[in-house]
């Protein structure tokens, strides 16, 4: 029953950080409530695809596909927060 | 355990089998995070563009609703987890259950959804189907848009992960699938639920927290 109880301690953490992310949204405002609610989105998914999802178990060619998009949507925010942010620029 | 799972052409051991099937549903799930990952830039965009309207348009959000909503899609999360290692110790009939429940939570997720939906629809705030529209800027107006596109492209995906997890809980539990030769079925099924919820995960702080 330990895998039981380890995916129940996780879902409290989830549920924790759901916490800090509805407070912090209500204390903070600007860039530094922007870092924290994507900061603790991206510890949410961390915790879904390791524990949840079971890549803490997989080899690491499943853990690189699983991981392979996010890098793919990293590469299409840069270079389009480069391109709008610099529009101004070139007039 | 591994040496009773039946082993199709072209494998040759049951774990490599395994690894393929989890590959190929890891890659789809890869083109699912593309597909939102277009919504997620534009909303980007628009608060870089927009900054002061995109804040102002969070701030109508029902972020109460959201956050119910997010914490009843990692409840629904849980069971799923909890269904897999069920199915993996071969316990059909648990695992069935955990899947029916978290399907239940797919539903009550719908539901708030829809009232929320309604008291968007009332305040003249739902793209489409307020008439006539109240947006404040038309920058609330784009936001609005990328809410409802968002919202409801994830929408489609837990309707159709209620009928997946629905199908498969009913397939257990009439031994149609077996295990362990079918834990994959419920492995990648799962696989799927979960991926809906982080795409939930980052919608909440995109559209309720841009504040």
């Amino acid at each position: 029953m330990t895998a039981f109880r380890q995916l129940i301690f996780v879902w409290a953490i989830l549920q924790g950080l759901l916490l800090v992310t509805v407070a912090g949204s209500f204390l903070l405002s600007g860039f530094p409530s922007v870092a924290l609610s994507f900061g603790v989105a991206f510890a949410k998914a961390a915790l879904i695809f390791w524990f949840f999802m079971h890549l803490r178990e997989e080899s690491g060619l499943l853990r690189l596909a699983a991981i392979g998009a996010g890098a793919w949507l990293l590469i299409l925010l840069i270079l389009s927060g480069a391109d709008y942010a610099t529009r101004a620029m070139s007039g | 355990m591994a040496d009773r799972v039946d082993v199709s052409e072209p494998f040759q051991a049951p774990a490599q089998q395994r690894e393929a099937a989890m590959m190929g549903m890891f890659v789809f799930l890869g083109t699912e995070i593309m597909l939102f990952g277009g919504i997620f830039t534009a909303i980007f965009v628009a608060r870089l563009l927009h900054t002061e309207q995109v804040v102002e348009a969070s701030k109508r959000m029902h972020v109460f609703i959201g956050g119910i909503n997010t914490a009843v899609l990692l409840t629904s999360s849980l069971a799923v987890a909890l269904a897999v290692h069920s199915a993996r110790a071969r316990k059909a009939r648990r695992s069935a259950a955990l899947l029916a429940g978290a399907a239940l939570l797919g539903l009550a997720f719908l539901g708030l959804k829809a009232f929320e939906y309604w008291e968007e629809y009332r305040d003249g705030l739902l793209p489409i189907f307020s008439d006539p529209p109240r947006f404040s800027t038309p920058a609330e107006h784009l936001f609005m848009n990328l809410y409802f596109l968002g919202t409801g492209l994830h929408a489609v995906h837990v309707t159709i992960g209620i009928v997946l997890l629905t199908g498969v809980a009913v397939r257990l539990v009439l031994n149609s699938l077996r295990l362990p030769d079918r834990t994959v079925v419920v492995e990648a099924s799962g696989l799927y639920w979960h991926l809906v919820d982080v795409i939930w995960v980052f919608l909440y702080p995109a559209l309720y927290l841009a504040r």
